[in-house]
């Protein structure tokens, strides 16, 4: 058994480390750090103050990290296929092929985000600053958060649709529906509740939106509670702010697992 | 060394094997051919554990495989279609493999060097051209000594001297006792190969048995006018 499982854990740490490999080298991933260097750099100088920049900075962040990781992450998955199908060719658990293939993709990905968004708050010093720990702290979990999550979800597509089209679409309309839609729908449930208790459905609204829940885990760490937004309100409301953060890294964390699980389970099943 | 005994797989409607019962002796080639979608890639696919057969069982030298993934270190697999990550180079596609190989089998490098392809290993493989990239997919197959080999179609895109060499290597490790399982198109290297052909027509086994036997069989002395001819049977029945 002890052997069995030291050799699971090896066949996860090459696959990872030759994924890590192939993406570090690759013109997008430089791309990709460069875009959020330019806009965190940018932030700081021109945005009004480093809380303002902070702040921006976070916006950015909920909107292109979800995007671009569920779309090159759908992408990577089908540009892979064969090379998938080599590797399950290999003497390896399928399992441990689809940790590796995943976390080979994610964690570059969260070194470019980090790095982006990082190295201009140091170079400025806003990093250490004591007003600004919690803030830029937060910035990086959701920034991670949102790269693990939806990382995680488009290996999860990736793997249960076939038609690599269909799949991008699907990816991208999650990401729609998370992003763009959702407010849309907070408003409804809003209006057509009415005076009446308002309060737990949109706590279930923002547990079921993983773009929501960072957005709240922002704003609950950054010292501009107004712009928390209607859902971010409620949810601070309801759990005050040390427990509202333990709810809501509760929430991403579940937001990971599922996707993660279900994507390793069909990838075991599936036919290539 | 290998046996399917009553293999089915439908995809949907779509019914790819039909009970198939193929045996691959030890130290021979076998040459699987077929129409195209008479179900040859998924066959090779079920061995190799890529697809999971509705019903039916797989004996790899008498024992069903199941669940334990082991038995893939005995086979050496070359994909027809031979797509690697861009931005890796040759050697570290094969420092990857030999990584979840382990080091329990020989090396076999023979192949790397019969077709040069030492300073191509070290350049990323999205700058190598399509020849080179099946090269290095035939030698890497080779690379790690195994006891079956499975080869996709594994002459196309190889110029005649490639070609040539790679026939050489197959037919060496057939001496050296492997087994072999290859498709083809193209029939004259399947003559100058295989000891046995299976012929797949609308995913049923249509002709199991040595190339004498087709020729035979079918009264021809080619193998390509002995396939063609089972093809035509086909149709008629």
């Amino acid at each position: 058994m002890r052997h069995a499982s030291m050799t699971r854990a090896s066949t996860v740490r090459s696959v990872i480390a030759y994924q890590v490999r192939d993406l570090v080298r690759s013109r997008w991933l430089a791309a990709y750090t460069l875009f959020f260097l330019v806009a965190s750099e940018g932030l700081l100088r021109y945005g009004g103050g480093a809380s303002k920049a902070l702040l921006s900075l976070g916006s950015i962040v909920l909107f292109v990290v979800p995007l671009v990781t569920a779309v090159f992450g759908t992408v990577y998955v089908y540009n892979s296929r064969d090379y998938t199908e080599l590797l399950l060719a290999q003497p390896v658990r399928r399992g441990s092929l689809y940790a590796g293939l995943y976390l080979g993709f994610t964690l570059p990905l969260c070194l470019a985000v980090v790095i982006g968004i990082a190295a201009p708050l140091v170079f400025n010093r806003v990093f250490l600053e004591p007003g600004h720990v919690r803030a830029v702290a937060s910035l990086i979990g959701a920034a991670l958060a949102m790269t693990v999550i939806f990382g995680a979800i488009a290996f999860l597509v990736a793997t249960c649709v076939e038609d690599r089209l269909k799949a991008l679409g699907t990816a991208i309309g999650l990401w729609l529906l998370a992003s763009l839609l959702y407010d849309g729908i907070v408003l409804v449930v809003t209006v057509i509740l009415g005076d009446h208790a308002v309060e737990r459905p949109l706590l279930a609204l923002t547990v079921a939106n993983p773009i929501d829940l960072a957005r709240v885990l922002l704003m609950l760490h950054s010292d501009s509670a107004a712009l928390m937004g209607y859902t971010g309100a409620v949810f601070s409301r309801f759990f005050g702010t040390a427990a509202g953060s333990v709810a809501a890294t509760t929430a991403l964390a579940l937001w990971s697992a599922i996707p993660i699980a279900l994507g390793a389970r069909a990838f075991s099943r599936k036919d290539f | 060394m290998i046996e399917t005994r009553g293999l089915c797989k439908r995809f949907g409607p779509l019914t790819v094997l039909q009970a198939v019962d193929v045996s691959l002796g030890r130290g021979r080639i076998t040459a699987l051919v077929g129409p195209n979608g008479a179900g040859k890639t998924t066959l090779l696919k079920s061995i190799l554990g890529l697809t999971r057969p509705d019903s039916g069982v797989i004996l790899f030298d008498g024992t069903p495989l199941g669940d334990d993934e082991s038995f893939r270190a005995r086979i050496g697999y070359m994909p027809q279609t031979p797509r690697f990550p861009g931005n890796l180079t040759g050697a570290e596609l094969y420092a990857m493999l030999r990584d979840l190989r382990g080091d329990a089998r020989p090396a076999d490098d023979a192949l790397f060097a019969a077709f040069a392809l030492d300073t191509h290993m070290q350049k990323p493989v999205r700058t190598l051209s399509g020849g080179t990239l099946q090269k290095i997919n035939a030698a890497l197959a080779f690379a790690f000594s195994p006891d079956l080999l499975i080869l996709d179609e594994p002459t196309a895109g190889l110029d005649p001297v490639s070609s040539a060499t790679l026939k050489d290597k197959i037919l060496a490790d057939r001496a050296a006792g492997r087994t072999v399982i290859v498709t083809s198109h193209v029939m004259s290297d399947l003559e100058e190969l295989a000891d046995d052909v299976v012929f797949l027509a609308e995913a049923r086994v249509c002709f199991a048995g040595s190339v004498w036997d087709l020729k035979r069989a079918t009264r021809q002395n080619q193998l390509e006018r002995a396939v063609a001819e089972l093809m035509r049977r086909g149709r008629a029945a």
